[in-house]
């Protein structure tokens, strides 16, 4: 018996990982999206023995080079390098993004499990749900950090809160379909509790959709950062993120067009691969979570 | 369909009166004296004991919000700390810019959105499609702003073409001629929600093409050109006439960021300004204001919807 065990674990790891790529068979668009996902995360991860200078030295002499040998994609308006600062610019991409991700999907997702499962608090939770969802995106986010410092981990509860909405209303959706399956009543029958049939009969089933929400959640949630961080109320000025990167390059970039190229051109690919990769994973969902996600 | 009607509008009702306490309630949120924070950083204690008594800070939150909301029905929104103006006519204000930003802006959505959703779902599967979708995807992966200035570097810095900033009413000299300063931020704020419609249109058609009397119209030999248009197209956009209340949203987000790009006297800049200026009362009144016309604007989408669908006031 233990024999034949081993090699079925084998095959079964090997399958996920192979289950993981599926989406990608086929899609050459897809594919070039998550190899550009794979390089800016080994960016943000590795930045400082990537980075030629210090993101935040100032150097007044070199203010506005262009593009070169010595800066790569030249300097800014306090002569810092663009280059190392659209690296560690990564760094800050992918930290909102998984901070979002994990905040709305613990939140949102908690949110709408229970109240799709329990129906009686369910009513008042997603009325709660629904009257956050009467404030355009945006325009919450901008009014929550009004009652916020500009932080890191502030920018993030804040992006997080608006996708939470969204999550919960997702949530609660796929969570009223599987509610009725077979398997949910013979769990029921058998005397299994509230908690463990959430947690180990529905939620397993809810994983691929919920993958897909968050690569979409990661997107969306890089706009807005940059959309906050321009308007001056995300992350503080100090933080080299692309976002801000372009607020403070804004009024040089007559003069200085790289300033606005390079992390513009940083936000569009990874928010486009994400997209990309979102959409492929999307195509090779259960046919019925399709239509719940909200994607692009 | 009128009994749907009332009771459309009657579950409005709710969702209002609990977004109106979260506005109302905002201005508690903040760390601090409500009636300082209202007054700003020049007040006088005297003008803050006043204030107090004035906006009964010194009695019941409720007593306050019900005081408040009597105040809101009478058209009386506040005062602006840094206007020392009604909020209604710092609204009132921007709403011409606003305004005609967003028509000019929903004509774009309309033009670039609709024939080409179509076109890329009648050929779907060729390449035309994937290009389009693909071009669809990437303009939806582009942050507002920076088209926005990456716009005005082209058309106002390089060619000369249309002015960078600022829009001056119609009204003024220049009459109608003024609405090219709002060429470019109309533009600015299409592309996304465009984008987002190509892809709704070519899917929504897609889903009518399986439908049984499609193919029922096909097999009696209708000319299909005829088919695409009087039975899928024309089916295809009660679903992109559902979706508009999802564009307002995002418009009016996008609207925020873009009017601040173009330096446009209107609501967003408004409330992007009086964010950073702490100017609370307009912050309150203009969310307010946008959170009512959203649910509006989700009312009449609604209605629409059942009225060219019936079959939805069924269920």
């Amino acid at each position: 018996m233990m024999v034949r065990e081993t090699p079925i674990l084998e095959t079964e790891k090997t399958r996920f990982l192979s289950n993981l790529l599926l989406p990608f068979r086929g899609r050459i668009l897809a594919s070039i999206g998550l190899a550009w996902l794979v390089l800016m995360a080994f960016f943000a991860i590795f930045a400082p023995w990537i980075t030629p200078y210090d993101p935040l030295a100032i150097e007044p002499v070199a203010r506005l080079t262009e593009p070169g040998a010595t800066h790569f994609f030249g300097t800014d308006h306090f002569g810092r390098d663009t280059f190392s600062r659209c690296i560690y610019g990564a760094r800050m991409a992918l930290l909102i993004g998984l901070g979002t991700v994990f905040v709305s999907l613990t939140v949102g997702g908690f949110i709408g499990m229970v109240s799709a499962y329990f129906t009686r608090i369910g009513s008042v939770l997603m009325r709660v749900v629904d009257v956050l969802m009467a404030f355009p995106a945006l325009l919450l986010a901008l009014v929550l950090m009004t009652l916020f410092e500009r932080s890191v981990i502030n920018t993030i509860i804040v992006i997080g809160i608006v996708y939470t909405t969204t999550t919960a209303r997702i949530l609660y959706g796929m969570v009223l379909k599987l509610k009725n399956e077979v398997f949910v009543d013979a769990a029921i029958c058998s005397g299994v509790g509230h908690t463990s049939i959430l947690l180990r009969h529905i939620l397993p089933n809810l994983i691929s959709p919920l993958l897909v929400q968050a690569s979409f959640i990661f997107a969306f949630a890089q706009l807005q950062a940059a959309a906050l961080d321009f308007l001056g109320l995300g992350l503080p000025p100090e933080i080299p993120s692309w976002g801000n990167m372009l607020s403070e390059s804004r009024i040089y970039v007559t003069r200085a067009s790289w300033l606005l190229i390079y992390p513009g051109l940083l936000i569009i690919l990874s928010v486009f691969s994400m997209n990309l990769v979102g959409d492929a994973a999307r195509d090779s969902l259960d046919p019925r979570f399709k239509d719940d996600i909200a994607g692009v | 369909m009128l009994a749907f009607t009332i009771k459309r509008i009657l579950a409005t009702v709710p969702t209002l009166i609990a977004a109106s306490m979260l506005i109302f309630l905002f201005i508690h949120l903040i760390p601090g004296d409500p009636a300082a924070i209202l007054l700003g950083d020049t007040a006088t204690p005297e003008e803050i004991a006043v204030l107090t008594k004035q906006m009964g800070l010194d009695q019941p939150v409720y007593v306050q919000y019900l005081k408040w909301l009597t105040n809101l029905l009478q058209g009386d929104l506040g005062t602006s700390i840094f206007f020392q103006v009604p909020v209604l006519s710092v609204i009132a204000d921007g709403a011409e810019t606003s305004g005609f930003l967003a028509l000019m802006t929903m004509i774009w959505i309309i033009v670039l959105g609709i024939p080409i959703g179509a076109i890329a779902a009648t050929k779907h599967g060729t390449w035309i499609d994937q290009i389009t979708s693909g071009a669809a995807m990437f303009a939806a992966s582009v942050p507002t702003f920076w088209l926005g200035l990456y716009l005005i570097l082209i058309f106002a810095v390089g060619l000369g073409w249309l002015p960078s900033s600022g829009y001056p009413s119609i009204f003024e000299e220049g009459g109608l001629a003024n609405l090219r300063y709002l060429l470019l931020p109309s533009l600015t704020l299409a592309a996304p929600n465009a984008a987002l419609i190509i892809r709704l249109v070519r899917a929504s058609m897609l889903d009518v093409q399986r439908e049984d009397y499609v193919r029922t119209a096909r097999s009696k030999g209708l000319h299909p050109v005829r088919v695409a248009y009087k039975h899928v197209f024309r089916n295809a956009l009660i679903a992109v006439a559902a979706a508009f209340g999802f564009t307002f949203a995002a418009l009016v987000s996008e609207a925020v960021v873009t009017e601040t790009v173009f330096s446009l006297p209107g609501i967003g800049r408004t409330v992007v300004q009086s964010i950073l200026r702490r100017d609370y009362p307009v912050i309150q009144g203009v969310i307010l204001v946008i959170v009512v016309l959203y649910m509006v604007v989700n009312l009449l989408v609604d209605l629409a919807y059942s009225w060219l669908d019936p079959r939805v006031s069924l269920k």
